[in-house]
């Protein structure tokens, strides 16, 4: 019984942080939110046994997917949205009718169905061990593959991020200056500056 | 023990609010939370069937969201780089107002 009490709050606490993320206004207090939701889920990964899978879940998706989704956030400033202005799109409610539509496609045969109340085998653990074991040997080449779609990965979002102005080879000696530019008052500074 | 459905059903319904999120946001940073609440939610339908499954002691499910986890921060990554790329070029994170191919 505390199992589902346990259980209980973590759904709440979960899927209250979720929708607080895609509800909220301000896109800092979404990413906030969706860490905490992530946290949540990786509280229910615990509750599953999966105690690896939860604190990796804990390191990529709260402590590196939420933080880079704030930096996203904070290096496009001034697109931040007017106290007016829409954050839906203008077609909301055709997506919340698809969203009803596969939220019930997904529930209604689980809730209907005879797994309903199937019962967890007594032991099933899977420690750290276990699992370098079988990266290391069955999982080896899927694992090889991860490593180089995660190196290209990242030397293509330098490269995509990176700025491709001409005026580039000059700013190379500040790049932490002239890396991300704000909206419309770099060229006039830019100029200032050689000017003087 | 909780039963399996309870998992599923959680595994759902995050699926759902991750799916509002990703089509109903006009920022495209949302968009992409929303895509990474659809990915933890098949996530939990790994572990959860690992957990309830029959091949107790083989972790196939585990390996599998290993390799889910690595792929979503590749495609953080890789999204968050491109919105940053196109804010450059049309100073919006808006996707309404990105609604033109030409450069």
């Amino acid at each position: 019984m505390p199992n589902k009490i346990t259980f209980c709050l973590t759904v709440v606490f979960t899927l209250s942080a979720a929708v607080a993320a895609i509800r909220l206004r301000n896109p800092v207090h979404c990413a906030l939110s969706a860490a905490l939701a992530f946290a949540g889920l990786a509280v229910a990964f615990l509750g599953l046994d999966a105690e690896f899978i939860a604190f990796a879940q804990i390191l990529v998706y709260v402590g590196a997917i939420s933080i880079l989704s704030i930096f996203a956030v904070l290096l496009t400033r001034g697109t931040e949205v007017e106290p007016t202005a829409a954050v839906f799109s203008r077609s909301w409610i055709t997506g919340i009718a698809i969203t009803l539509g596969t939220a019930a496609a997904i529930l209604v045969p689980i809730f209907s169905s005879s797994i309903l109340y199937k019962i967890a085998p007594a032991v099933a653990s899977a420690p750290v061990q276990m699992i370098g074991t079988e990266l290391m040997t069955h999982y080896l080449l899927p694992m090889e593959v991860m490593g180089l779609l995660l190196t290209s990965a990242l030397i293509g979002a330098v490269v995509i991020a990176m700025s491709d102005r001409p005026e580039k080879k000059d700013d190379s000696s500040h790049p932490s200056v002239t890396r991300y530019p704000s909206a419309e008052s770099k060229p006039a500074t830019k100029r200032d500056l050689t000017t003087v | 023990m909780t039963p399996l459905s309870y998992y599923l059903g959680l595994s759902g319904l995050l699926f759902a609010v991750g799916f509002a999120g990703a089509v109903t946001r006009r920022n495209a940073v949302i968009v992409l939370l929303g895509i990474e609440f659809m990915l933890g939610a098949a996530n939990m339908n790994f572990i959860a069937f690992w957990r309830f499954g029959a091949s107790g002691s083989a972790p196939t499910g585990i390996m599998a969201v290993i390799f889910t986890i690595a792929i979503a921060a590749a495609e953080a990554a890789v999204g968050l780089a491109l919105i940053i790329a196109v804010y450059r070029h049309r100073q919006t994170t808006q996707l309404e107002q990105m609604d033109s191919l030409k450069g």
